[in-house]
């Protein structure tokens, strides 16, 4: 990519220079805010339609992992630690908020670590950290295993909900989904996982992928090279986001991922269960697994609303063309976790709409 | 005092409510209208019209960097009267304490009260305690209620905004909220934030002219629920640029990281000021002239069009809406 064009006005006029109708999809949620932020589409011409992805891990949390969380918080001696994101997010009988004021011990916290602290202040209770998040989240979560084993803690564990981006991006692609051209890629997740995970996405399915950062420069830039590779139909993984990714990613944080987790199948809000897509604590560490410790059984059943969510997860539909958008479904009652997050493609939509 | 705590006997009226009364408050509060020890304080009558108002303090922690739910619960109630147009005069104070509060703690968050009250000029008047079982409150909350004088000519008002109105902002904004969740001690950060917790009447008060048409102190929401407030009340649109909003790089590095938008976090000592065009740029000389408005700018104007709207203009020359934030600041996952 040319050096040079840094400025805001050159990157667009760069764009203009090599636009056709393309359909690029943000993977991360942080991108999503980022391009609403900026107000991003105002400036970019038409023919690039920016799609919403699974990238917000609160938004692709399914019903029944939000029930199972609220099931467990409801239990007496329980605290459930969460980061502040999830404490909205609907569940099929309410949510953590509404299970909080019904006296259910809930508490926001900004890093797994800080629980540790009140677990040892607090013997009498079983503390529970809701693990949600992708490869960026779990090594600290790892991290917090660790620190409980050498300070023998024993009344802590962790309920894992997290989820890895890869397989998410794999289930888009292979069902034929044609709707993509390419993806603006997650910059911090793929600090951790470096570039070799996506190769499949352009040697296989040819889709043109840029691992991007999250200035509006950043954006607009792997926006462009999104826009050469399908010019010159040259796919590849490029990174953009130079400053914050290596090309082999963070292997410190790929081996605690390693050594405290395995892959397991899970069910993502609006794509369904997907193979090795979550990710489950190692047997080694199973005194620290919530599902085991408390005897909790996942594959609940979901009850449908007319929201949208799965679809717009997909790239398929737009926030603007669910049913709910802006009428039942709005942040301060929201219906779908694509509305609650302050990440999630409705709630882009929602507070940056004009 | 021979305990150290806060015992349920403090609060049932008899020798020792009195004694708490004696000891802390009024020894701290002292003045000649609390002094008389009536039901009710009694003040000489004055013309003009009354402003009041009133307002509770639940801050968790008790005492923050740049001040404690003492200052704050007078800084607050003054600032309500300041952008009033009032001078504040007068305070109540009433206390609600949790069973097994530290003596000392109590006694600090009265001194406080007290020292910022007198700084400020006002007098607290009358006051109440009551004392609660222990979980059932949280240390301490105050309520306060103040009394001020509004000189005759000022009506300062949202129905007097009208289009080509300057917005103008009195500093950097987002410090206490942000200094308030970091002294919770759960961020993942050590800062060195500080909250801008101060009385705002004597940074307000000189600019009274019939050319301000409304002031507000954005505190809980922030500005951008003020300005959504005035631009509702006004029927109006607001258009804010972005890049004159004036900047906290503290605040702004750990909003960031956190997810979290400074135009929606708290402010204790800050004032929105709505001026006609021709006097804005006196307002922002008087407003930068004194310690509290050193970062005063002009952030943006009052508009005919989009109607009950704000609108940021960004850096990009894009627009986009700042909406009514929907429930608490949650700080996001990854």
């Amino acid at each position: 990519m040319p050096k040079e064009v840094k400025t805001v006005p050159d990157l667009i006029k760069r764009i203009k220079e090599k636009v056709r109708p393309v359909r690029f999809m943000e993977v991360c949620g942080t991108h999503t805010m980022a391009i609403a932020k900026y107000g991003l589409r105002e400036i970019l011409p038409p023919e690039i339609e920016l799609l919403s992805g699974p990238g917000c891990p609160v938004c692709v949390t399914s019903q029944g992992d939000i029930d199972l969380a609220l099931e467990l918080a409801a239990r007496p001696g329980v605290t459930l630690f969460t980061f502040g994101d999830m404490l909205r997010v609907p569940g099929a009988s309410g949510s953590l908020e509404s299970v909080r004021a019904q006296g259910a011990k809930v508490h926001i916290l900004y890093s797994p670590l800080d629980c540790l602290q009140y677990a040892i202040n607090h013997p009498q209770e079983e503390i529970v950290f809701l693990g949600v998040g992708f490869e960026t989240t779990a090594p600290t979560v790892a991290v917090a295993i660790e620190q409980a084993l050498a300070h023998k803690v024993n009344n802590f564990s962790v309920l894992s909900f997290h989820k890895r981006v890869v397989p998410a991006l794999q289930a888009l692609v292979s069902g034929g989904n044609t709707a993509i051209d390419g993806f603006l890629l997650p910059g911090h997740v793929s600090s951790i996982l470096g570039r070799e995970p996506y190769e499949f996405l352009a040697r296989e399915y040819n889709k043109a992928c840029v691992i991007t950062g999250f200035t509006a420069e950043d954006i607009l830039l792997g926006l462009l090279m999104l826009l050469s590779q399908v010019e010159n139909k040259s796919y590849r993984v490029e990174i953009q986001y130079k400053r914050g990714v290596n090309p082999e990613g963070n292997p410190q944080a790929l081996a605690y991922l390693a050594k405290y987790f395995t892959p397991v199948e899970t069910t993502w809000r609006g794509l369904g269960p997907i193979p090795e897509s979550g990710l489950g604590l190692n047997e080694a560490y199973k005194d620290f697994d919530a599902f085991r410790r408390f005897s909790l059984q996942l594959g609940r059943k979901e009850i449908p609303t007319a929201c949208s969510c799965g679809e717009i997860l997909k790239g398929l539909k737009r926030p603007e063309d669910c049913l709910l958008f802006a009428n039942q479904c709005t942040p301060l009652e929201p219906v779908g976790p694509c509305m609650v997050s302050s990440e999630g493609s409705c709630a882009a939509s929602y507070h940056y709409r004009r | 005092m021979s305990q150290d705590r806060i015992l349920m006997s403090h609060g049932a009226g008899g020798l020792k409510t009195y004694q708490l009364i004696k000891e802390i408050f009024h020894k701290h509060f002292a003045n000649p209208i609390l002094t008389r020890e009536l039901d009710a304080g009694l003040f000489p009558g004055t013309p003009g019209r009354w402003a009041m108002t009133t307002d509770s303090f639940v801050v968790k922690p008790l005492f923050f960097p740049g001040g404690d739910i003492g200052k704050l619960s007078v800084c607050g109630t003054v600032n309500d009267l300041a952008v009033s147009g009032a001078k504040p005069l007068y305070l109540t104070s009433s206390f609600i304490l949790e069973e097994g509060l530290p003596l000392i703690d109590l006694e600090k968050i009265v001194a406080s009260m007290a020292h910022t009250a007198r700084e400020a000029g006002v007098q607290i008047v009358a006051g109440d305690t009551k004392v609660v079982e222990k979980g059932s409150g949280d240390g301490v909350f105050i309520t306060t209620t103040g009394l001020g004088l509004v000189p005759g000519e000022i009506d300062y008002s949202p129905q007097h905004i009208q289009p080509g109105d300057k917005v103008i902002i009195s500093g950097p904004l987002g410090q206490h909220g942000l200094t308030i969740m970091a002294a919770r001690g759960n961020l993942p950060v050590t800062s060195s934030l500080v909250s801008d917790c101060a009385c705002l009447h004597e940074l307000l008060n000189p600019l009274h002219s019939p050319e301000i048409r409304c002031m507000r102190d954005p505190t809980r929401g922030g500005l951008a629920t003020t300005l959504n407030e005035l631009a509702l009340q006004s029927g109006l649109g607001i258009l804010l640029e972005e890049g004159a909003i004036p900047r906290d790089p503290a605040v702004e590095g750990l909003a960031d990281l956190l997810g979290l938008d400074s135009l929606y976090l708290a402010n204790e000592g800050k004032a929105v000021v709505i001026a006609s065009p021709q006097a804005a740029p006196r307002v922002l000389a008087q407003l930068r002239n004194h310690p509290l408005g050193r970062q005063t700018s002009l952030i943006g104007e009052v508009t005919g069009e989009a109607a009950g709207q704000v609108l940021l203009q960004t850096d990009l020359g894009t627009k986009r809406v700042l909406r009514m934030p929907a429930g608490e600041l949650l700080p996001r996952i990854c």
